[in-house]
């Protein structure tokens, strides 16, 4: 499936551009990548005694996949609300410059901030990919009926998913579990690296992953937000320093 | 499993909602009403990006160094093995994501089967 040319007469329908949105969904190895994620999600929420609603929730309306696996990983292993609250709070942080730099890919002159909200809540690192992927080939007074297509089906999968897995989970084993969790991680470095074109997106991914374990000796509680504020720092510096060079 | 077992308590959704939805949410309304006033290829933004992709490398970093749940029952080594193999691969068939999720895995299972 292409996108239609961005004079087409296919997206003169907000309608028409909400269902590209939704089919590109089965444009992208993510989608997989999502799905057996949220699977993992949904077993973990069965073994660590939440219930199904809850683990429906937590998709709908956290929708961050690391954020998911960091509150049902703190509060199962006994954390309080406050600490998990931290925890989650600290790994969120990175939605905030997501969506600062997601949004203004949809907005035209006219655009008003309310119009933006479903796509605010739909950035999410997957989203965050495909929109900088995607949306070039969209007509811009169409993006958001687009994302919040491409949004609407990504969600869906991934409920689905939690659905499963958490009905798989009485019958999963052990190693086969663990399979499951590693696909965050690798799905999350992939794809992060897949879209890193500039030397400063390399940068603050090598060094965000080599410093983080440095930060956790600190065990401040902090650590993601250390770590991620240093690397994030240097790979701008050298993305600075190639400028003034150019 | 009965319909009551699947909603759960009303206080876990409680729960969920402070200490999941509000603060993901904060930082998305902040990117919302902060972000109108930036532009595209500002300096800032090049920053901000900057720290978002390093802070996701650390989420990344901490699931594999102090992992979860079932994940924690793989050696560590055997961990950190699966996301070198799975990376190398990844660089070699030109960044693609599914064979280097597919390396890491098979890497993974391969080697908790030949540990026994």
């Amino acid at each position: 499936m292409a996108l239609p040319p961005l004079d087409s007469p296919q997206w003169q329908s907000p309608w028409r551009a909400f269902i590209w949105g939704l089919r590109s969904i089965t444009q992208t190895i993510l989608t997989v990548v999502l799905f057996v994620t949220y699977l993992g999600i949904g077993a973990l929420a069965h073994d660590t005694n939440f219930s199904l609603a809850w683990a429906l929730a937590s998709t709908l309306f956290v929708w961050a996949g690391p954020a998911q696996i960091i509150l049902i990983t703190t509060l199962g292993s006994g954390a309080t609300i406050i600490q998990s609250a931290i925890a989650v709070t600290v790994s969120a942080i990175r939605l905030f410059p997501m969506v600062v730099s997601v949004l203004p890919l949809m907005r035209t002159p006219t655009t008003k901030r309310r119009e933006l909200f479903f796509a605010a809540h739909l950035t999410a690192v997957t989203l965050w990919v495909e929109c900088h992927r995607f949306l070039p080939q969209v007509p811009r007074e169409r993006r958001i009926a687009f994302v919040h297509g491409l949004g609407f089906g990504l969600v869906s999968v991934c409920l689905t998913a939690n659905t499963i897995g958490y009905f798989l989970a009485a019958n999963l084993t052990q190693t086969l579990g663990a399979a499951i969790l590693l696909l965050t991680p690798l799905s999350f470095l992939f794809s992060t690296a897949r879209n890193s074109r500039e030397v400063a997106d390399v940068v603050a991914l090598v060094l965000g992953v080599l410093l983080y374990p440095l930060a956790a000796k600190m065990n401040s509680g902090l650590d993601i937000l250390v770590s991620g504020v240093v690397a994030g720092t240097i790979a701008y510096g050298v993305h600075w320093w190639r400028e003034v060079r150019a | 499993m009965s319909f009551a077992q699947l909603i759960g308590d009303w206080h876990a959704l409680a729960v969920l909602f402070v200490a999941g939805v509000i603060p993901n949410q904060i930082w998305r309304m902040l990117g919302l009403w902060f972000g109108g006033g930036i532009d595209e290829g500002s300096e800032l933004l090049v920053w901000v990006r900057a720290v978002a992709t390093a802070i996701l490398a650390g989420v990344i970093a901490q699931i594999v160094v102090e992992p979860p749940g079932a994940l924690a029952s793989v050696p560590d080594l055997l961990r950190y093995g699966a996301v070198a193999a799975g990376l190398v691969v990844f660089l070699l068939t030109r960044r693609s994501i599914f064979a280097g999720v597919v390396t890491g895995e098979v890497f993974m299972l391969a080697g908790t089967w030949w540990l026994g």
